[in-house]
Formats: structure tokens, C-alpha cells, sequence
């Protein structure tokens, strides 16, 4: 397993003017290590549903890269998206799953089948036009100038070390993160976007 | 004997409301009411057809593509509309963009008892969002949808329309 901190900051150096919109405990991290803030995305949740609205945006911007930090227990409430997805086959989208295995945010209990499912797979036989999947941090270096440059969508699946939090949900500390709102008002400011 | 040409929804009228409003996408997935309007979407140049796998992923869908600038359209089932509940809380309702969403009414009717519990739940879902809806059954009624893309641009807010079905499909 790698930790997403690592995923993040060998990912930073690749990332070019993508447009990346995290997700999920694991993707609470991102802030720190992103350097053009201005194309970071907080498009909310709802059960699963950032994976689509990530697609509705590399639909709207196709001259744009989008990058998704998706998280597996997101994915598995809406797996029917990697369908959505690769019938669309949106060349600008790159699709980073960190799997922790667990439901982090609630004390990680572990999702189904959480160590013997292949996320890649799936999403490959889907349709994506291809797949990849990392448990070591070098292997996921060596690949990721690749993974970035390749005709999408593409599927990333890294195994992630679990942040898991037990304190009650009033007790714990969030490093300071921009609204929806914000982040929306600032990345159509960057590409000239008329807010609707 | 007099026979009485039933009054229809032709799907010219609703893509032509859809250009007049200058919808680019059309996030769907079909249904019994509004299947005749799939393959007519599908030969519009200026129409990009977004089919989806769940009816929750259309209203996510909508607001990446309302991110990028774009004007969509969600098209579903009342079916999917109330399996979507907590995609439209928070990717629409709490987002704050303007969305139409064109609801086949399935199971309603005008004239006879609605036994079909798609049907008989429809509005109370509506309401209990606070979203408000225009009921389209035939051409005259068309005007109301560029009414509700109106409405939804004024308040930032999702707008129904509910496609009655009583003469042309489902309840035929």
C-alpha cells in the first residue's frame, strides 16, 4: 500500500494544467500538495455521484484534462458509472481510484469484497480505453508521464494506506478547504466561464 | 361515427423548446413516455445525447456540464427521479444551478383513478423538494417548458416539467 500524501506529490509533478477535483477521506490531502489552486474542484457528494459529475465536466471542458481522485467506496454505489463512462469515451479524462479498502470516515469497517475485487478490471472490461493498477509508489512513478499523456479515460486504481477516523465527527479537525461555490467561481474565472 | 384525432406531444415540439433554450446536452436515460423523443435528440448537430447507467448520475452530469458552462438537460422517469432523492439534494438543489429536469410522468392519467404508485407519489416527491413543475401533455402546452427553463434561470433552482403520457404511450 502507498499513502496518498506520496501518491499526491509524485502526481503534482506530472500534472500539468489539469483540472483536479478530489474526493473521498484520502483526497482530504490534495490541498497540500497542489500548486494551481485555481483548477482544484470540490463538486460536493451525494452517495457516490462525484465520479459523474467529474464525467459532466470532462464533457464540457474537452479541451481540458480532468483528473478525478475517486475513492472505492464511492465507486461501488455507482459502479454502473464506468459504463456511463467509457460509452462516452471522454479523451480528456483520467480516472484515479485510491482504494483504502475500508469505510474511512466511519471507523474502517471494510467495503464488500474489499481485498479480492479488481477495480482495473472492471473498469477495463467496461470499456476505458485502458487500466492500470499500483501498490508500490515506484511502480506508479515510472508510470505516471504515461498514464497522464495517454487518450483517455483512462482507470488508475492505487491500493492507499487508510486515514481512518474514529473521533466523533464534531471532534475532528479538517484542514481549512475552499467551498463548492469558491472553487467553482474560481476555475470558471480561470477559463473564462460566464457563471451561469 | 366521429372520429376525434387525439391531441399529442409531438417530439419535434419538445426538441425544438430544447433549441430555442439553448440546451447542449441532454443527460437520459429512456422511458416509456418519452421514448419517441430518443431518436430525433440523437439526429440534432447542435444536441450532445448523454445516456447514463442510474438516473441519480444524470443530475451530477448536469452540474459538471453546468460547471463547464454548458446547458443541460436531465430526462427520466419518475421512477428514477425518486430512486435520484439525494443526487438532486446535493448536486442541484445544493449547488445552486439552473436545471430542467423532463419527468415521464409514468402511471398518471386525466380521466380515469391512477393505480400506479409511480404515479401516485410523483408530485409529493416534487414537493417535498420544493421543486415546482409543469405538467406537458400535448403541443399547446409546449410554451411551458421554455416557462420553466425561464423559472430556473431566475431562481438558480431545478424546474420539472411532468410529461403526461394519457394519449401516446404508457397508459394507451
Amino acid at each position: 500500500m502507498i499513502h496518498a500524501e506520496d501518491v499526491f506529490r509524485v502526481f503534482q509533478e506530472h500534472r500539468g494544467d489539469a483540472i483536479v477535483i478530489p474526493t473521498g477521506t484520502s483526497g482530504r490531502r490534495w490541498g497540500e500538495f497542489s500548486n494551481n489552486e485555481n483548477r482544484d474542484l470540490n463538486l460536493g457528494g451525494a452517495m457516490g455521484q462525484t465520479t459523474s459529475a467529474a464525467l459532466g465536466l470532462a464533457l464540457g471542458l474537452p479541451d481540458e484534462k480532468v483528473v478525478l481522485f475517486d475513492s472505492e467506496g464511492a465507486l461501488l454505489m455507482n459502479m454502473g458509472i464506468l459504463a456511463t463512462i467509457a460509452g462516452k469515451k471522454p479523451q480528456n479524462f483520467c480516472h484515479i481510484l485510491l482504494d483504502n479498502e475500508c469505510y474511512a470516515t466511519t471507523g474502517g469497517q471494510p467495503v464488500p469484497n474489499a481485498q479480492e475485487i479488481n477495480y482495473a478490471g472492471v473498469a477495463k472490461e467496461s470499456g476505458y480505453s485502458s487500466a492500470y493498477s499500483f501498490d508500490d509508489l515506484e511502480e506508479f512513478a515510472t508510470n505516471v508521464e504515461e498514464i497522464m499523456q495517454a487518450t483517455g479515460p483512462v482507470f488508475v486504481a492505487i491500493k492507499v494506506v487508510p486515514q481512518i477516523e474514529n473521533e466523533p465527527i464534531g471532534m475532528r479537525v479538517r484542514p481549512p478547504t475552499r467551498s463548492r461555490a469558491e472553487t467553482i467561481r474560481d476555475l470558471q474565472g480561470e477559463l473564462g466561464i460566464a457563471a451561469d | 361515427m366521429v372520429t376525434q384525432q387525439a391531441a399529442v406531444l409531438s417530439p419535434e415540439a419538445m426538441v425544438e423548446e430544447f433549441q430555442k433554450n439553448g440546451v447542449t446536452h441532454v443527460v437520459t436515460i429512456p422511458d416509456s413516455e418519452t421514448n419517441y423523443l430518443y431518436e430525433l435528440m440523437k439526429d440534432q448537430p447542435w444536441l450532445d445525447v448523454v445516456p447514463a447507467s442510474r438516473e441519480g448520475e444524470t443530475f451530477a452530469i448536469a452540474l459538471g456540464l453546468l460547471v463547464a458552462g454548458k446547458t443541460p438537460v436531465v430526462l427520466i422517469q419518475n421512477t428514477g427521479m425518486m430512486e435520484s432523492g439525494d443526487s438532486i439534494r446535493g448536486m442541484v438543489l445544493d449547488a445552486g444551478f439552473p436545471l430542467v429536469m423532463v419527468v415521464g410522468y409514468r402511471g398518471w392519467n386525466r380521466h380515469g383513478v391512477i393505480t400506479d404508485s409511480a404515479a401516485r407519489y410523483t408530485e409529493p416527491f416534487l414537493n417535498a423538494f420544493r421543486i415546482n413543475y409543469y405538467l406537458v401533455e400535448q403541443n399547446d402546452d409546449s410554451p411551458r417548458i421554455s416557462t420553466a427553463f425561464e423559472e430556473a434561470r431566475a431562481t438558480k433552482r431545478p424546474v420539472a416539467i411532468l410529461v403526461g403520457d394519457e394519449y401516446h404511450g404508457f397508459n394507451r
